[in-house]
């Protein structure tokens, strides 16, 4: 068998029909580890690296499973007819894929030689080389940017945003990817339509931009929160309605002149 | 370029729809004392001349209404939505429930106290001389046990007309009455006195006579009332609406139809009618977007037809398709829910040379279906690989309404699957489907398509109690488990039950099949069904060139995971004995007996008591029922019966995308899919599996007792050929995957795959065609079906709590729409529970 094959990385989760993260119907598999805390995060479970204990529905359920890349291809070769009819693919999410870049690395290799077209949903916040020896295996990059100020990015997610920006930056330029931006639209965070705008003018100076998502803020992960035994921040924070998100929308248009979309 | 975007609604549809609903569906008895007047003056004469007669006076003298604003005409009943009662097939049924039906959970109806006295002197004279009460008399007394031991239940066709037909609509359209007629009386002439067959088709041809004369005469009655309300009415533009229907009853279905127009009412003469000669449901008008579609095209470039106007008429017919209706029995009516009639019509597919034929009509009568919004016509679209993209992504676009409909058939799969039942290539392209999920050759067909439920879950309870249901022996012994060494062994028991049990399901088919043959042969359905004329007789004596019984077998999901558990637990892994799976089954793996299991314990042991000369007086019987009820399991009963759940638990799963598994379940359905086609009917045509269960999972799954998958006593079963519910974890590819490894071609009487989905997996263009292209990849890997529930719990949960704010909400319940609120309070929680799946 390929060495790259053999690669081991840490997962938590494999979905399938996902049709919200990159074209066509999709596999995403959740890596685990990240770098920034998002208050909001909706897969808290996902931050830590280290495998964890969550509560689910009342029972203990362990997250984090160390597995090799050939390993996790048996499970996305199943849908590999479905890829096919739609247009769909691998995608790697987390998490941030990029905290194990060499897993991340061979498990799209391993999908662009088996024919399988291949996305990330990562904030390229890692070290530049790590995401250009990905290049090659990754058809689509869905990127996300939270945040034009430093400061404000750094206190809701622990970071601030400045090797994100200058990776963006470098990734558009290479022009070897489909690259998307991703918003997520966070209310009292960034959810006014000068923060879009400063996002969505960022995205049209990067130019090789495909499309901008606004993914709207949802409290589906809460329940995780109280499983892990961690308080759930933003608790009163209702999403953001309909008109809200199509204004926000409106703003992301005009000021990047990109395809805008609200979702994924 | 077709026809694919969005008609504006007329504003006559919402009203014609608010009409309808306005009040609970009530019982009538106008075609009953017609009925019986008529026999009552035909004693005596050949069967097949006094079904006509009767079908001629019922015509002749039942009332006839135009609703408001019809441009369609032709109701069966006067009050909306109601039904007539059919007591020549059965009637005890009806007057036991007299003053029940009206508040029953699933489909009630209202029942004045005249209609019950009606009713009560006309069904007098049929005591004796319905076909189900012959069709008991054919029965071996071995199958009549089966059925009261709910193994299976041929109650559809014991209780009612047969129905599920597509006749040839084309024909009428094309010759109308009148050219059948003439094709009658061509035949007639050709019958020589010295021919033996002469008393049976002489006989026939002029019982096809008078129906078609009795229905040309039916539509001059609605010409006549439109005129007279034409004279009355002081609107100018509803007067000359109430003139051209006059026109229109005037010329169809007597003639060939001229326009769109009259085709349109020409085929609702022909689709109401057929439900006066006989009560049967799942009449289906089949292809429509093929057999109207030279009518539009014509009117259209000719510029006698708009396409608004044209897409009105379609939208009247959908309106007047949820006018008929029908009350079955108790029983029936959770089987059934939902008030439905499976009238399927289908759109889009192959013609008979290989060519796709979609059309202007495909679309528009998806967009109908937006429009009315109701449950009829049970709306399906044929797929293949040469199926326009956009028609897809149009059914799509209702699919998400959550509606219910359409549902997906695969040409690639259905096709050669009729081919292999002796359908030429150019009638095996051309199919249709019928009722639920069944496909047949319109107009060439007699398929029994409904024959029975077949419960695959009994015959392994069999296996288990060597025979007997009950304390009574009701099957072949297959040895005690408790001395089984190999699985081979155990699934050889299950195969034998199996078999037996099929064998006795074919003995009531076919006693019934006689019945109806004998006692309800249909002059006017056989007159538009080939090749009745020619060879004499009704499609009930097997004239009809294409000949099935096609009864449904269900829980195959229940049977794979519960054998491979016993493979996996009992005699791989040796966890435990069979004899203690046994015990954990009657125990209901502790989970405590419900009043069902502990009447069925004390049934058991009140024979055995009797048996051994020592019988329980009534008040004993009482007693033991209340003390099992109590009763407790020992401690470590319990907690032998919580490890072995908790082993099943692991065990994997049918719809998870295992091979092994999958390939195991495949195996399963083989052991109900093949003994069946070794059986014949006496219309010399093969029975023909399907595997589906309308909504009879819940009622019947009532019956079931423990599985050794897991499954608690008297729980739903799986649904169709969709893994148990919530047993499927991997999402819908996964679930998909699965059920696509069954082999659909030999289950040739249809197969029925329900996915749920919550509205947000189809959002977006790219949600549709997403959804559309997981439908394509199905198919691409032979799955036969496929539909969708889109709706959301909170809804489901709301509706429940408020029903009177969802009247209209919709739900595809396996192979139907129905609405939701009618359906009883268990389907409805079978909904609820069913995995949600998509994000």
């Amino acid at each position: 068998m390929k060495e790259y094959l053999q690669t081991k990385g840490r997962i938590f989760d494999i979905q399938r029909y996902s049709i919200h993260d990159g074209n066509g119907i999709r596999t995403i598999v959740f890596l685990k580890g990240c770098v920034l805390r998002c208050r909001w995060c909706c897969n808290p479970e996902s931050q830590e690296y280290q495998i964890q204990t969550m509560m689910v529905k009342g029972r203990p359920k362990v997250i984090g499973e160390d597995v090799t890349v050939a390993e996790v291809m048996e499970t996305v070769e199943k849908d590999r007819n479905y890829y096919y009819r739609s247009g769909g693919g691998l995608t790697l999410s987390g998490g941030e894929s990029l905290c194990q870049p060499q897993f991340s690395r061979d498990l799209l290799r391993a999908a662009k030689e088996n024919g399988i077209s291949t996305a990330m949903e990562s904030m390229a916040c890692a070290d530049y080389s790590a995401i250009e020896e990905i290049l090659p295996y990754l058809d689509q990059y869905l990127m996300d940017i939270k945040h034009m100020d430093s400061a404000k990015h750094k206190e809701f997610t622990g970071r601030g945003n400045e090797l994100m920006l200058a990776n963006a930056r470098r990734v558009a330029a290479s022009g070897r990817t489909e690259l998307s931006i991703r918003i997520p639209v966070i209310p009292g965070f960034n959810d006014t339509e000068r923060e879009i705008a400063a996002i969505a003018g960022f995205a049209k100076e990067l130019r090789n931009v495909r499309r901008l998502h606004l993914l709207p803020y949802h409290r589906l992960g809460q329940d995780k929160y109280e499983g892990l035994n961690r308080p759930y921040l933003m608790g009163d924070v209702l999403p953001p309605t309909m008109e809200k998100m199509k204004v926000l929308l409106g703003t992301a248009q005009r000021v990047s002149g990109l395809e805008c979309r609200i979702g994924g | 370029m077709f026809q694919n975007t969005d008609v504006p609604k007329s504003e006559r549809i919402t009203r014609l729809v608010e009409n309808l609903y306005r009040e609970m569906p009530r019982i009538e008895s106008a075609r009953a004392v017609l009925l019986t007047e008529s026999y009552r003056q035909t004693e005596g004469q050949p069967i097949v001349i006094r079904r006509a007669k009767a079908f001629s006076h019922i015509l002749d003298h039942l009332p006839i209404t135009i609703r408001e604003e019809e441009l369609i005409v032709g109701s069966t009943t006067l009050a909306p939505r109601s039904c007539q009662t059919y007591p020549e097939f059965s009637y005890e049924w009806l007057e036991a429930e007299f003053d029940t039906v009206e508040h029953r959970s699933a489909d009630p109806f209202s029942i004045s106290e005249e209609v019950k006295k009606e009713l009560l002197e006309v069904n007098r004279y049929w005591k004796g001389k319905t076909t189900s009460e012959l069709a008991t008399s054919y029965m071996a007394p071995e199958a009549i046990r089966s059925i009261e031991h709910n193994i299976f239940t041929p109650g559809n066709y014991f209780y009612n007309g047969v129905g599920h037909v597509t006749v040839q609509y084309d024909k009428v359209l094309r010759i109308g009455f009148e050219g059948i007629i003439d094709e009658a009386r061509t035949e007639l002439e050709t019958c020589r006195f010295g021919d033996a067959d002469y008393a049976r088709k002489t006989r026939f041809l002029q019982a096809v006579i008078i129906s078609c004369e009795a229905a040309i005469r039916y539509a001059q009655r609605y010409m006549v009332l439109a005129k007279e309300q034409a004279d009355r009415c002081s609107d100018p533009v509803r007067k000359e609406e109430l003139l051209q229907i006059a026109r229109n009853c005037g010329r169809v279905p007597q003639k060939g139809a001229q326009s769109f127009y009259e085709a349109c009412q020409s085929f609702w003469f022909v689709q109401q009618l057929m439900q006066i000669e006989s009560s049967g449901h799942s009449i289906s008008p089949g292809r429509f977007d093929q057999y109207m579609y030279p009518y539009y095209k014509k009117d259209l470039d000719e510029g006698r037809l708009t396409g608004e106007f044209a897409q009105e008429l379609i939208d009247c017919i959908w309106v007047k398709l949820n006018d008929l209706n029908k009350c079955r029995d108790a029983v029936s009516a959770e089987g059934f829910a939902g008030y439905s009639l499976f009238q399927n019509l289908i759109v889009g597919g192959q013609n008979t040379e290989g060519v796709d034929v979609t059309n202007d009509l495909s679309f528009m009568c998806i967009q109908a279906s937006h429009h009315v919004f109701l449950p009829q016509p049970s709306l399906s679209i044929r797929v293949w690989n040469g199926s326009p993209h956009e028609l897809l992504l149009k059914a799509a676009g209702l699919t998400r309404t959550g509606i219910g409909l359409p549902a997906y058939y695969n040409d690639e799969v259905i096709i050669p699957s009729l081919m292999n039942r002796g359908l030429t290539l150019e009638d095996a392209r051309d199919y249709a489907i019928i009722g639920c999920v069944e496909p047949q050759k319109a107009g060439k067909t007699e398929g029994w398509h409904d024959a029975a439920f077949f419960n695959m879950c009994r015959p392994l309870e069999l296996v288990f109690s060597n025979g007997y249901d009950r304390g009574e022996k009701v099957s072949i012994q297959t040895g005690q488990v408790e001395e089984m060494t190999t699985f081979e062994e155990f699934y050889q028991a299950y195969k034998d039950q199996m078999k037996y049990q099929i064998s006795l399901l074919v003995n009531a088919d076919n006693a019934i099949d006689t019945a109806h043959a004998q006692l309800c042969p249909n002059p006017f359905q056989s007159c538009m069904i080939e090749d009745c004329i020619h060879r004499g007789k009704s499609v009930q004596e097997g004239g009809a060139v294409y000949n099935f019984t096609g009864p449904q077998g269900f829980g195959i999901a229940n049977m794979a995971d519960s054998l491979y558990a016993v493979k996996k637990l009992v005699f791989e892994e040796k966890k435990l004995t069979l004899a203690q799976y046994k015990h954990a089954l009657e125990l209901n793996y502790g989970k405590g007996f419900d009043a069902t299991s502990a009447a069925d314990m004390t049934i058991t042991a009140a024979r055995q008591m009797a048996a051994e000369g020592r019988p329980l007086t009534e008040e004993q019987i009482g007693q033991m029922i209340t003390a099992i009820m109590a009763a407790e399991p020992t401690a470590e009963e319990k907690q032998f019966c919580d490890r072995l759940l908790s082993w099943i638990d692991e065990v994997p799963k049918f719809g998870n995308d295992i091979p092994e598994v999958d390939a195991f379940a495949r195996d399963v359905a083989y052991t109900y899919t093949r003994p069946m086609q070794e059986f014949r009917n006496p219309r010399g045509g093969q029975f023909q599996a399907g595997l589906y269960p309308v909504s009879a999972n819940v009622p019947l799954g009532a019956q079931t007792g423990a599985t050794p998958d897991g499954r608690l006593a008297h729980t739903p079963v799986a649904d169709g050929v969709s893994p148990s519910a919530g047993k499927d974890t991997h999402g819908p590819t996964a679930a998909a995957n699965s059920v696509s490894r069954l082999d659909h071609s030999i289950a040739s009487n249809g197969t029925l795959f329900n996915q749920k989905f919550h509205p947000s997996a189809l959002s977006g263009y790219e949600g549709l065609n997403n959804f559309v292209n997981l439908i394509r990849t199905y198919f691409d890997q032979k799955g036969s079906h496929m539909q969708f529930n889109v709706v959301d719990r909170e809804t489901l949960l709301d509706a429940q709590k408020h029903p009177e704010n969802y009247a209209h909400l919709v739900v595809r319940v396996a192979g139907y729409s129905a609405l939701f609120t009618t359906l009883s309070r268990s389907l409805q929680d079978d909904i609820i529970r069913r995995t949600e799946q998509g994000f």
